[in-house]
């Protein structure tokens, strides 16, 4: 392409604390409208604003996770704008000394290592929504402030970003530590996780920064993902032309695949930013941050390459398996119960535990094979060969039995013992004189019917490998 | 004996030793707010059945031998910028005329606890903007000591209230003055403690970092009453404090040994009635008699104090009066509405008042964008020269006395039509709030026209103590607090 995308991304992520950041209303996403407020979450005269300590080591936990430089010294300031879903008419937010600045999330996009410099973390609290009545000729909207007050933390990156892939591979990133560190369950069907983009062109080679747009309102990366393609093309249409890009606010439209003027340069907001005199200003110690830092866990990043190093597996797999802190901690406590086949208690979660887990939407704290379970499974796998443990997998989940207990119950162990099995394919071989003699004749499938007919009688249960070589050297034996 | 003129401490023993009840105190208090209030306006709402109700229950507690709180039986008025649950809190404005809050103010609730009875909810400035009552939106509140005056602001409500005997002590609340000034115009004890001593949780926010709440009463030991029952810790308000709160009312009567009295040059300049120039330097006298050594100092950035305030308090008012727009409570316009601005404008401009509105511009103005620097973070800075100021006084003495007001109370319309004259008159009181100290104002004469004079002490952060009992001294000494305006 002729030009060159610079791209910026603010990331607004609620943070999963039980109650607001200012009040005890519970943050439980779906109720009834306006059943989760009170006097301090509705703005009413005379109330104040106390912390939520959770909410406030969740932001200091995820500035940790993004390498921010913290602010030893950090205060909140009052951002002013009016709007009906703003109970205050002003935002208690961060400006003046964020949580943290200076931060980077190192990703690898194509196989290669980037980074992208996060510019600041903070914490804000939430607005209330408006739900606008459908009928196009009502004269008014409602508002629920269920949501108003809910902790929200802030990710602002530096416009370090070149492509759609770099962007979809820092959201990705940025949503994965989030969760490994377990401070928003990022859910955007929810709302949980939401994204304002900003983008410039520039000619290739250029030094200067485009005139940059901002676009509001994504509410999923899918979206972030779309409206990249739209102004890319937008923007490029106007330059081709000659035409000036303005530096403006856009209105991302997801139902019409669109973005459209919310307001120009000239119009944008000053929000008269001043320190909240209502909250103290925080002062966070050095033992604070290495208390913080000691519980940030193994990040995916470097959990994906261990597992590659550690247990031989494909880049592939590891990635699968560290996508989801959960599953990765699964499949760990797997490999700890039995050192040694990492490898194909890979593959069984991979393959298997995941399709039941997609199938049934469920997380993998709640499914009902636990890792002892699996481990179990495979142990004994070899003693009732694999097509037989596939079911007694199924079984497992349906009836949450051991695969012991199951194998005992419908006696499902393989027949091993050469002689009880020689004893069987002298009677199938007589009961089937036809197929032994085809056999002899160089026709191979009339082996796989013998089997199959020696497989009937024994409901499965007998060692294929051994069976075929009883096969094979009864009936050479009987052709020569 | 007149049941209503009695102090507070006194008309609490005479319950208590069931000399009197508390149903006959509130119908005799009653009888003559009928009487009175028509003339001097203090209140905005009245609650007597409400008072009849706490009150019987009080007897009761006490005709079985229960136990009652340390303010049993005794009326009180609330200013109506501190929210009381079930009772309207209007702010003397119109946007809030019928709001009525769903939650008691921390004080609210403490001096219930403590078996007050509450009795109404008095006037003021709107939003506790001015220093005259002549902004509150329903009606002007008349000095009982001569009712052309205004009683002072902004609680000239909870000040007349308490002068004409139509309440045994009053809460109000003090931004730049406006427990002391009206205390100093109506000759009561007006008490503003310290920054953070008591909780604003339930105050109606003017400037949230000037904000306090405080106490108007007939004498010190009043005040020291009703402060040892709002003090202390509330974790409903990140700034209030937690530091223990003292023994006030044993401690009002401590001696006062080597005690140090900084007189600062900058509070005696220009300006100043020289009617209460002679009063404040009289008292001093009365002082230096009794043992106290006069200090002479200077607090140098004073003279920047009203400047710096009227930046820091309109950007904080700005923000905080945002809420009242109207979508959630308040006033909202007859007029139709075209869109949302529309609504927010219409709200705003017929539910504010002119003084309201000055400040909100004032505030935003400030605030915005290529003057936040030059005005907001400037008058920080002066804010904590002025700070220093006090701090290096608070080095050499115990207590500060000043005259509380420039002038004795004014004509009502005297000063509406120039603001900058009428700021003027908190030019005494502002420091402490831009501090955070505590001050107290205690009446110490009277002007040729009959007009009270206060005088002003401020003590060093959560010395409330030591400045209630250096009141008291002086109390001992006098007989200014007893004088009564008549009204009968
Ligand atoms: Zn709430």
């Amino acid at each position: 392409m002729k030009y060159e995308v610079v791209i910026g991304l603010e990331t607004h992520a609620e943070l999963d604390t039980e109650s607001k950041l200012f009040c005890g209303c519970s943050t439980k996403f779906g109720s009834e409208p306006n059943t989760q407020t009170c006097p301090v979450c509705l703005g009413l005269p005379g109330v104040l604003p106390v912390m939520n300590k959770k909410a406030f080591e969740y932001s200091l936990k995820a500035a940790v996770a993004l390498y921010c430089e913290i602010n030893q010294f950090t205060n909140f300031d009052r951002k002013s704008y009016y709007y009906p879903d703003l109970p205050k008419n002003y935002q208690t937010s961060q400006n003046y000394f964020n949580i943290g600045n200076n931060g980077y999330v190192d990703m690898v996009v194509a196989g290669k290592e980037k980074r992208i410099s996060i510019h600041n973390v903070h914490l804000e609290e939430e607005a209330g929504k408006l739900i606008h009545p459908e009928s196009s000729d009502a004269n008014y909207s409602l508002v629920d402030f269920n949501r108003a007050g809910v902790p929200l933390l802030e990710i602002v990156t530096q416009p370090d970003m070149r492509s759609i892939e770099e962007v979809e591979s820092y959201m990705q990133t940025l949503r994965n530590i989030l969760l490994y560190i377990g401070v928003s369950d990022c859910k955007m069907q929810e709302g949980s996780l939401r994204f304002e983009a900003s983008i410039s062109l520039r000619e290739q080679g250029s030094a200067i920064y485009g005139n940059r747009v901002e676009i509001k309102n994504l509410n999923s990366m899918k979206a972030v993902s779309k409206v990249l393609t739209y102004e890319i093309s937008r923007q490029s249409e106007l330059l081709d032309k000659g035409e000036d890009v303005l530096m403006e606010t856009r209105l991302w439209d997801d139902v019409n695949s669109s973005s459209r003027r919310m307001r120009s340069k000239e119009e944008s907001h000053d929000y008269r930013y001043f320190p909240e005199p209502d909250l103290v200003p925080f002062w966070i110690k050095q033992e604070w941050i290495d208390e913080t830092m000691a519980t940030i866990p193994e990040l995916a990043v470097s959990k994906r390459q261990r597992f590659v190093k550690e247990y031989s597996l494909s880049d592939y797999d590891a990635g699968i398996l560290t996508d989801d802190k959960l599953l990765a901690d699964y499949f760990e406590e797997c490999v700890g119960l039995s050192q040694d086949s990492p490898k194909e208690l890979s593959n069984w979660i991979i393959n298997d535990v995941l399709r039941e887990l997609k199938e049934r939407k469920l997380n993998v704290q709640h499914f009902v094979i636990s890792p002892k379970m699996l481990t179990e499974l495979v142990k004994i796998k070899p003693t009732i060969g694999s097509s037989i443990a596939k079911e007694v997998f199924v079984e497992m989940i349906n009836t949450g039995k051991s695969a012991h207990a199951i194998v005992k119950e419908k006696d499902l162990v393989q027949i091993d013992d050469t002689s009880e099995l020689n004893e069987i394919v002298i009677k199938v071989i007589g009961d089937n004189p036809k197929a032994a003699e085809d056999y002899g004749q160089g026709k191979k499938n009339a082996l796989a019917f013998l089997i199959g007919q020696t497989m009937k009688i024994t409901k499965g249960k007998a060692n294929p490998k051994i069976l075929t070589e009883l096969f094979k050297q009864r009936l050479s034996s009987i052709s020569q | 004996m007149i049941l209503r003129e009695l102090s507070a401490n006194s008309i609490k023993e005479k319950i208590i030793k069931r000399e009197i009840t508390a149903q006959e105190v509130v119908e005799d208090l009653f009888k003559w707010i009928g009487l009175k209030e028509s003339l001097i306006k203090a209140y905005i709402s009245l609650d007597k059945e409400g008072a009849l109700l706490k009150a019987k229950e009080i007897d009761e507690k006490l005709n079985n031998g229960g136990r009652v709180g340390l303010l049993a039986g005794i009326p009180v008025a609330i200013k109506d910028n501190i929210c009381t649950w079930g009772m309207k809190t209007t702010c003397a404005s119109k946007i809030l005329e019928n709001f009525t809050p769903p939650y008691d103010a921390f004080v609210v609730k403490r001096i219930k606890e403590e078996d007050a009875i509450i009795i109404g909810k008095t006037n003021l400035d709107e939003f506790a903007m001015g220093s005259s009552n002549e902004n509150s939106a329903f009606h002007v509140t008349r000095n009982p000591w001569n009712t052309d005056c205004i009683p002072g602001g902004s609680g000239g409500g909870s000040a007349a209230a308490v002068t004409a005997d139509m309440a045994f002590m009053a809460l109000g609340s003090d931004t730049g003055g406006s427990v002391r000034q009206p205390s100093s115009f109506c000759g009561n004890v007006g008490c503003k403690p310290t920054y953070g001593r008591v909780s604003r949780y339930g105050l109606v926010a003017f400037a949230s970092s000037l904000d306090q709440i405080g106490s108007i009463t007939k004498d010190v030991s009043d005040a020291a009453l009703l402060l040892q029952v709002v003090s202390g810790h509330d974790c409903h308000d990140s700034t209030s404090a937690n530091v223990e709160v003292p023994d006030y009312i044993a401690g009002i009567n401590s001696v006062n040994n080597n005690l140090r009295i900084g007189v600062p040059k900058e509070f005696f300049g220009e300006g100043l009635n020289p009617e209460i120039e002679s009063a404040v330097k009289n008292a001093l006298g009365i002082y230096k008699k009794n043992g106290a050594e006069l200090i002479d100092l200077s607090l140098p950035h004073c003279g920047y104090a009203l400047a710096t305030y009227y930046i820091i308090a309109t950007a904080e008012a700005s923000s905080n009066l945002a809420r009242y727009d109207g979508v959630r409570y308040g006033h909202r316009s007859q007029l139709s509405e075209d869109n949302i601005i529309d609504m927010y404008s219409r709200v705003r401009a017929e539910g504010f008042g002119s003084e309201v509105k000055r400040r909100v511009l004032l505030g935003n103005y400030v605030l915005s964008a290529g003057f936040y620097d030059a005005y907001y973070i400037k008058a920080s800075k002066v804010r904590n020269l002025i700070k220093s100021d006090f701090e290096d006084a608070f080095s050499k003495v115990d207590c500060i006395i000043s005259p509380t007001c420039p002038s004795p109370a004014f004509k009502i319309g005297e000063k509406i039509t120039d603001p900058l004259e009428m700021y003027l008159s908190d030019i005494y009181t502002i420091p402490a709030n831009l501090v955070g100290i505590p001050g107290i104002s205690i009446p110490c004469g009277f002007t040729t026209t009959g007009l009270p004079i206060g005088m002003q002490l401020m003590g060093k952060h959560f010395e409330e103590e030591k400045i209630l009992r250096i009141a008291k001294l002086f109390e001992n000494e006098t007989d200014f607090h007893l004088k009564k305006p008549g009204l009968k």
